[in-house]
């Protein structure tokens, strides 16, 4: 049967088994690449996403499951103020090397700064274990992360 | 390739072997009229003063796609934004790599060093010519101008021409065949910390690795090939797997079977549901423990000699005292972060591949191979590698994604799952190693024998590069390393392990090596109750540039400086990869055995830095790498069938397990040395005499084994 998915503000009917993972309906089905695949099994948070704003890994996310959700990917992270503190602060830190797995270290780290502002080493830890890089870039991503939340808490002492 | 001059290029040069290339369009001879601009095969400038490079060297992660252009605009005098990048077409005889015999390959760390005088060249001829055009236009001496900022000025008039209003004049021009480079004092680039061109698309979701394309029409397979190594299908049932919505075809090979379906989930969800059997064929019952038995048996004999200084065998028998050891290395995999994949469609007149490759020509003569169509009816298309580390300077997934795209109407995209890309790699090989060295009466070691036994990556990947028994590669770092010692003697075994292939992996040969050489060269120190620092300081007279990094390292690091019990320092040196590296590692060692790496802190002399953040970067990258590998990283096999399956049984390091790493970069003049590798071989040592300084185990085997650091509670 066909399943409505919300994504990134627009929704999709997609044609696929209700067992599908999320991740294989963003690549495949609806083209948006930006989502990456690395072990199918949520070990390495390359796929990862915003579900109502909470970090999941796609691929293990059945299509089914959504029910109504809505999901950010990669692609619009940019225009959640979080998504976008977090992609300057890797541009500024040049985080990236082969950048394979950045896509979803960065939706994990909006995930993080969205919910929690200022977070400790400890948190980041916490929120950031799970997305693997083998490029080996967890230093610059720990300072990009701290770069984000100053920024972040800066504009909105600006705004308050 | 079996040219001489570059094999012996090959051998005396870059050894060891890991870098890697692309490929691009023609550039080819001067044109005139409304042409473009092509002095040489890397540049071209069109009429609309667009500067385009054709890329030698593929992106992985290195910096290449930043640091190879910095080169061009330096003596282009452009700005970095400015150059557009290509990547080069599948095309060994314009675009291989010198330093690798001539193979158009990114790898062992080669990519700077290689480009270093070409790359520069060809922009300054660029230059040459076009200040050449202007000065024809005005009736001036080419002496009397100078390019600048994209544009020819000519100092006294102030008159300014663009490059694009150059480039058609410039197109008649004869090409010099040498030009003055810039010197070093002129640089505005090159030293300095560019921006990574490839940075934008990579934070945004827009980069294109070969796993993103999408050719109109394309399908999705997934596959199980084969669990043992040389084994083959024998039956499949496929009824259930047909019956999965969006499954469209399975395809059958000798040793593989695959699906092909609308979506990844749809191909996963179907070959979960095949029933196969298979054929294991003739390795069966192979296991890890086998394969170590043979190479340690192996070591038993005498190998080809590498490296023969005094007279060893006397000054061991008459060293006051004498140390033995033998050491281990495993099976590793490559675990990029992007799967294998490579989508091909084959029609009866042509073929595309997209695919990203370390090897771009070596990607497209696969295919023909495969179809048996002409080279030059292979399209190959180049993409963004999503880590490399060695596995891309292999063809078997465009050979097998050929295999299957042949048997499917339409373009197919064949993806790896993890599983497969881990059971299936090819890996860096196991070594095994003895060692025996002779102590005067003071400790200064007076006689080293190294033997050890192993694959040659190079006798297969580039056999003339293989001679007498030896390759560059396989011993790279075991001989003519730093220290000075009268007496030494390296052999080494070729023994080609059944049942596993093996390849490059990220700091090649020296991945080896060099945690032996640094490892035992402690246990030297240990025997002669010195510091492992002040011991090797007092080997380094000949080798002043790697003599002034450790001490910096040591310096940097605090050597000497108390830590909490159960935490320690180690320390490596080496001169590989073109570069000298010195590295002290700080770690704490828990009750359970369990070990972290708190603080590294490394010192690179890699000669003239082009671009010194990737260098950085690189750094931190190899340090990370090899401490996946020094703490977890091991493939065994049992039953013929790698165990390993997943992150959660082949574990890498983590953000939380990451340890602050400190780079400091010395000054220097020297040609450029590699920077990609030398921190991976270097960690791992630099971890095992850690953790001997910490609880006086010496791990001899790698990974380490925290049952042997257990203390009780």
């Amino acid at each position: 049967m066909a399943y409505l998915v919300k994504i990134n503000g627009k929704t999709h009917s997609v044609d696929v088994d209700g067992d599908t993972p999320l991740l294989w309906v963003l690549r495949d089905v609806l083209g948006m690449t930006g989502t990456k695949f690395g072990c199918g099994m949520a070990l390495c948070g390359a796929c990862t996403v915003h579900v109502d704003g909470n970090a999941v890994r796609s691929c293990v996310t059945p299509v089914d499951s959504l029910k109504g959700s809505s999901v950010t990917t990669i692609e619009a992270v940019g225009s959640t103020p979080a998504g976008a503190k977090v992609q300057k602060a890797w541009l500024d830190r040049e985080v990236v090397q082969c950048g394979y797995c950045q896509s979803g270290q960065i939706m994990s780290a909006a995930a993080l700064l969205a919910a929690n502002p200022k977070p400790t080493d400890a948190d980041i830890d916490d929120a950031m274990a799970g997305n693997i890089c083998r490029c080996g870039t967890y230093g610059r991503i720990r300072e990009a992360i701290k770069q984000a939340a100053q920024s972040q808490t800066r504009s909105q002492g600006k705004g308050g | 390739m079996t040219d001489l001059s570059r094999r012996n290029f090959l051998l005396t040069a870059a050894g060891g072997g890991m870098m890697l290339g692309l490929s691009l369009p023609p550039a080819g001879a001067q044109a005139a009229g409304d042409k473009p601009f092509v002095p040489n095969v890397f540049v071209r400038i069109g009429k609309d003063g667009q500067i385009v490079l054709t890329m030698p060297y593929v992106e992985m992660g290195q910096g290449t796609y930043t640091s190879i252009p910095m080169l061009i605009a330096e003596e282009l005098e452009v700005a970095l934004s400015q150059v557009k990048l290509e990547h080069a077409p599948p095309d060994e005889k314009t675009y291989g790599n010198p330093l690798l015999a001539g193979v158009q390959a990114t790898g062992g760390s080669t990519a700077v060093m290689a480009s270093w005088q070409p790359l520069r060249q060809a922009g300054a001829v660029a230059r040459t010519l076009l200040i050449q055009a202007a000065a024809k236009r005005w009736n001036v001496d080419p002496v009397s101008c100078r390019a600048q900022e994209g544009e020819v000025l000519h100092t006294a008039s102030g008159r300014k021409l663009k490059y694009g209003e150059l480039a058609a004049d410039a197109a008649s021009l004869p090409v010099p065949k040498d030009v003055p480079l810039k010197a070093p004092k002129d640089f505005k680039l090159i030293g300095t910390p560019a921006k990574r061109l490839d940075a934008p698309a990579k934070v945004n979701g827009a980069a294109l690795y070969g796993i993103d394309v999408r050719p109109p029409g394309v399908k999705v397979a997934t596959l199980a090939q084969s669990p043992v190594f040389g084994g083959k299908l024998r039956n499949v049932d496929d009824t259930a797997a047909r019956a999965v919505k969006g499954v469209r075809q399975v395809v059958k090979l000798d040793d593989c079977v695959a699906v092909v379906a609308d979506h990844m989930g749809a191909a996963k969800k179907g070959l979960a549901a095949l029933k196969v059997e298979w054929d294991d064929g003739p390795h069966a019952n192979l296991t890890t423990q086998d394969i170590a038995r043979e190479l340690e048996q192996a070591t038993r004999n005498a190998g080809a000699v590498a490296e023969d200084v005094g007279d060893t065998d006397k000054a061991l028998a008459s060293a006051a005292t004498r140390v033995e050891a033998s050491y281990q290395v495993p099976f590793l995999a490559h675990a990029t972060m992007e799967p294998m994949n490579c989508t091909v469609h084959v029609r009866r007149d042509g073929c595309d591949v997209w695919v990203g490759t370390q090897v771009a020509a070596r990607a497209q003569a696969a295919a023909a191979k495969v179809t048996g169509l002409p080279l030059e009816k292979v399209v190959l298309h180049q993409h963004l590698i999503g880590g490399g580390f060695g596995r891309r300077l292999e063809i078997d997934g465009v050979t097998r994604a050929t295999q299957i795209a042949q048997k499917v109407d339409g373009p197919v995209k064949v993806v790896w799952t993890r599983e497969e890309d881990i059971q299936h790699d090819m890996y860096r090989p196991l070594w095994f190693d003895r060692l025996s060295a002779g102590l005067d009466e003071s400790g200064k070691p007076v006689a080293w024998n190294h033997r050890f036994a192993g694959s040659s990556v190079i006798a297969r990947w580039l056999p003339p590069g293989f001679n007498n028994g030896l390759d560059p590669d396989s011993i790279e770092g075991a001989v003519k390393f730093a220290y000075g010692l009268p007496n030494k003697r390296v052999e080494y075994l070729r023994v080609e392990p059944p049942g596993i292939p093996t390849t490059f992996w990220r700091s090649v040969g020296p991945s080896h090596t060099i945690f032996v050489v640094e490892s035992f060269m402690d246990e030297l120190a240990a025997a002669a109750k010195q510091d492992p620092v002040a011991y090797r300081l007092a080997l380094l007279d000949k080798t002043p540039r790697a003599k002034a990094a450790l001490a910096l390292a040591a310096e940097k690091a605090g050597w000497g400086r108390k830590l909490p019990e159960g935490s320690g320092r180690g320390v490596s040196v080496q001169t590989v990869f073109g570069s000298c590296f010195a590295t002290v590692a700080e770690v704490a060692v828990a009750k359970d055995g369990s070990v972290r790496v708190r603080r590294v802190v490394a010192v690179m002399d890699c000669g003239t830095v082009v671009n010194p953040d990737t260098v950085r970067a690189q750094i931190e990258s190899a340090i990370n790498f090899g401490i996946s590998a020094a703490l977890y990283g091991e493939i065994t096999l049992k039953d013929g069938r790698v165990e390993q399956s997943n992150f959660d049984n082949y574990q890498v390091l983590r953000m939380d397990e990451a340890p602050v790493i400190e780079v400091h970069i010395v000054k220097s003049g020297e040609a450029p040395g590699g920077m990609g590798e030398p921190g991976t071989s270097a960690i791992v040592p630099a971890v095992a005499n850690a953790i001997f300084a910490a609880t006086g185990k010496r791990l001899r085997k790698m990974p380490v084994d925290t049952e042997l650091l257990k203390r009780p509670a």
